[in-house]
C-alpha cells in the first residue's frame, strides 16, 4: 500500500484515501530526472477516482513534472504508475491519453474555428479515434455537448480560435479535452493566465464537471485559495517529494509542521 | 522551324580560349571586391583573398580530375566520382544544421542517394539516353546539378523542421495529449519544412529565362552550342532538379520527424512546460 508510508523525514500530514474513494492512480517509488536534476524523488501516493485532487507547492517543487507522468507526456526514470489497477505502460498510449485528458497552463489553439478545434479531438488519433463510427450529426452533437459542459457560449462555435479571450480559450481547451469523454482531466495551472473572477468561474465549472460527470480531476495550482475551495484532496510537494497529503480541509487545517504550515498560509 | 533558325541551330561557334594571362586579368575583378571591403572596413578582405585562392585551386583540381576520368573512361571511376560528390554534399548539408547528428547525417545521405540516384537514372536512360551508360561527360555534370539542388533542399528541410518543432512544442504536445499520432501532432512543422524546402525550386521555375539565365545554359552557349539546344538541356535540368528536390525533401522531412518522438509518442525536444 502506497499510503501511510512516510515519504519525507519532515513530512506533514499524510492520510490514506478517505473511505469510499478508490484510487484512479497509484504511484510507487516514482523518480524523475530532467536536465540532470532530480525533480521528483520517491513519490508514493494515491489519487482518488471521481474527486478533485490539487497538487500544490512552490515553484520547482515538481508539480507539473508529476502531472505530465499521468498521461505519459513524460515517463519517469524509475518507479511504477498504476492507472485503474493496471500499469500505465500497459495501455496503448493513444488510448490512455483519450481517457486521461490534459489541459495546459497556456491554452493552445489549433488552426481554425472553435468547432475545428473541438472536432480535431474526434478526427485525429489514428486507430484510437472514433471518427469511423461517428456521423456528422453525432460530431456536431458532441461539439455542442462539450461546449455546454465547459460553459462556452454556443454562438462562439464558428469564431476563429485566435479571436477569443484568455478565459474562452482555456474553456475551449477544456471542451476539447472533454471531446474524447475522458475519465480523468489533468489541469496544469489552468487559471494562471486568467483574472481572479474568470478563474473563479472556471473553478466552479471544474467542480461541477467533477460532480456531474464523475470526472477525476488532478489540478496543479499555485493559488492555494483555489485548491482550498475547489479540491477534495490536496497533495503538497516540496523539492520533488510529497510532504503532505490528505483531505483538503485536513491538510489546510491540521498540518502542524511549521514550514509546510507557513507555505499553506502564504495567501491568507 | 524557319530556315534562319534552323541554320542558327546548326552553327557551332568556336570557343574563345581563356589563357592564364586572361585569368590574371580576371583576378583584377577580385581586387575591386577586396578594395571595397578594405575601404568600408568590412573585415572581409582576407576571407575574399582566401576564397579567391580556393576557387582557383579547387577548380583546377576538379578540372584535372575530370580530364583524368574522361580520358580513362571507366565506369567504376565515374561511380567513385559520383559517390564522392554525394558524400561531400551530404556532409555540407548536415554541417549547416544547428542540430547536426549522426542520425541526421544518415537520413540526409540516404535521402540524397535515393533522390539523386533515381533522378539520374531516369534522365540518363529515358531523356538524354546517355551512351555508354556511364559516359562521364554527361553523368558527372548532370549529377552535380542534381546533388547541388538536393543538398540545399535537404539542408533547408532539416533546419526548418527542427526549428518549427522547437517553436511549436506546446501545440505538438496539445495534439499528443488528445491521443493523436506523432504524424498528426507534427503536421504543421512538416508542412512548413516541406514548403520552405520546395519554395526556391518553385520560384526558380517561375522566373527561369526571365530574371535569371541558368548557369548551365549560359555555359553551353558560351561553349558554342546553339541556344535552342541549350534551352532544351536547361528544361531537362529544371525538371530533374525539381524531382530531386521533392524526393529529398519528402524523405528528409518525414524520416527526420520520427527522431523527434519516442516510441511512447513523447516529444524529445525540450519543452517549455517541463520547468515547474
Amino acid at each position: 500500500m502506497a499510503l501511510g508510508a512516510q515519504p519525507h523525514n519532515e513530512a506533514g500530514i499524510i492520510q490514506p484515501l478517505p473511505s469510499g474513494l478508490t484510487a484512479a492512480f497509484t504511484l510507487k517509488g516514482v523518480r524523475q530526472v530532467k536536465d540532470g536534476m532530480t525533480v521528483l524523488d520517491g513519490i508514493e501516493l494515491d489519487i482518488p477516482h471521481g474527486a478533485i485532487t490539487a497538487l500544490v507547492g512552490r515553484s520547482g517543487a515538481g508539480k507539473t513534472s508529476l502531472l505530465r507522468l499521468l498521461n505519459r507526456l513524460d515517463d519517469p526514470v524509475s518507479g511504477d504508475i498504476v492507472y485503474r489497477a493496471r500499469a500505465i505502460t500497459h495501455y496503448p498510449v493513444q488510448e490512455l491519453r483519450r481517457h486521461v485528458g490534459f489541459v495546459f497552463q497556456t491554452p493552445v489553439m489549433f488552426p481554425g474555428t472553435v468547432r475545428d478545434n473541438l472536432q480535431a479531438a474526434l478526427t485525429l488519433g489514428g486507430a484510437a479515434a472514433p471518427t469511423c463510427v461517428l456521423t456528422h450529426a453525432d460530431a456536431e452533437r458532441r461539439v455542442a455537448a462539450a461546449m455546454a459542459l465547459a460553459e462556452l457560449d454556443g454562438t462562439l462555435c464558428d469564431r476563429d480560435g485566435d479571436r477569443l479571450s484568455g478565459g474562452q480559450k482555456q474553456r475551449v481547451n477544456i471542451a476539447r479535452a472533454l471531446m474524447t469523454s475522458p475519465d480523468v482531466l489533468l489541469m496544469d495551472e489552468p487559471t494562471s493566465a486568467l483574472d481572479p473572477e474568470t478563474a473563479d468561474r472556471l473553478m466552479e465549472t471544474t467542480r461541477r464537471l467533477s460532480q456531474e460527470q464523475h470526472l477525476t480531476v488532478v489540478m496543479v495550482t499555485h493559488r492555494l485559495s483555489e485548491a482550498r475551495r475547489t479540491s477534495d484532496m490536496t497533495i503538497v510537494l516540496e523539492r520533488g517529494r510529497v510532504v503532505a497529503m490528505g483531505r483538503t480541509t485536513d491538510v489546510f487545517e491540521n498540518t502542524t509542521n511549521p514550514r509546510i504550515r507557513a507555505f499553506l498560509e502564504t495567501e491568507r | 522551324m524557319p530556315p534562319f533558325v534552323e541554320s542558327a541551330a546548326m552553327v557551332s561557334r568556336s570557343i574563345l580560349e581563356v589563357s592564364w594571362v586572361d585569368l590574371a586579368w580576371a583576378g583584377g575583378l577580385m581586387l575591386i571586391a577586396v578594395g571595397i571591403s578594405h575601404w568600408q572596413k568590412l573585415g572581409l578582405a582576407q576571407r575574399l583573398v582566401i576564397g579567391a585562392i580556393r576557387t582557383v585551386v579547387q577548380l583546377m583540381l576538379v578540372g584535372y580530375v575530370l580530364v583524368y576520368i574522361f580520358a580513362l573512361d571507366r565506369w567504376y571511376l565515374v561511380g567513385v566520382a559520383l559517390l564522392g560528390m554525394l558524400l561531400v554534399a551530404t556532409k555540407a548539408a548536415v554541417n549547416r544544421q544547428f542540430r547536426a547528428s549522426r542520425t541526421l547525417l544518415m537520413i540526409t545521405g540516404v535521402a540524397m542517394l535515393l533522390a539523386s540516384g533515381l533522378t539520374l537514372l531516369y534522365i540518363s536512360t529515358l531523356v538524354v539516353r546517355v551512351t555508354p551508360w556511364y559516359n562521364p561527360q554527361y553523368l558527372i555534370p548532370l549529377f552535380g546539378m542534381i546533388v547541388g539542388s538536393a543538398m540545399n533542399a535537404a539542408a533547408i528541410a532539416a533546419e526548418r523542421l527542427a526549428s518549427e518543432m522547437a517553436a511549436r512544442t506546446a501545440e505538438i504536445e496539445a495534439y499528443l495529449a488528445l491521443g493523436t499520432t506523432a504524424q498528426q501532432a507534427s503536421q504543421q512543422p512538416v508542412r512548413q519544412a516541406l514548403r520552405a524546402a520546395l519554395m526556391p525550386t518553385v520560384n526558380g521555375l517561375m522566373v527561369v529565362g526571365i530574371v535569371t539565365l541558368p548557369g548551365m545554359m549560359t555555359g553551353q552557349i558560351l561553349a558554342g552550342a546553339s541556344p535552342l539546344i541549350a534551352i532544351r538541356y536547361q528544361i531537362v535540368v529544371a525538371f530533374m532538379q525539381a524531382a530531386a528536390v521533392a524526393i529529398t525533401t519528402a524523405i528528409v522531412t518525414l524520416w527526420y520527424r520520427r527522431t523527434f518522438f519516442t516510441s511512447a509518442l513523447q516529444l524529445k525536444v525540450p519543452t517549455h512546460a517541463a520547468a515547474a
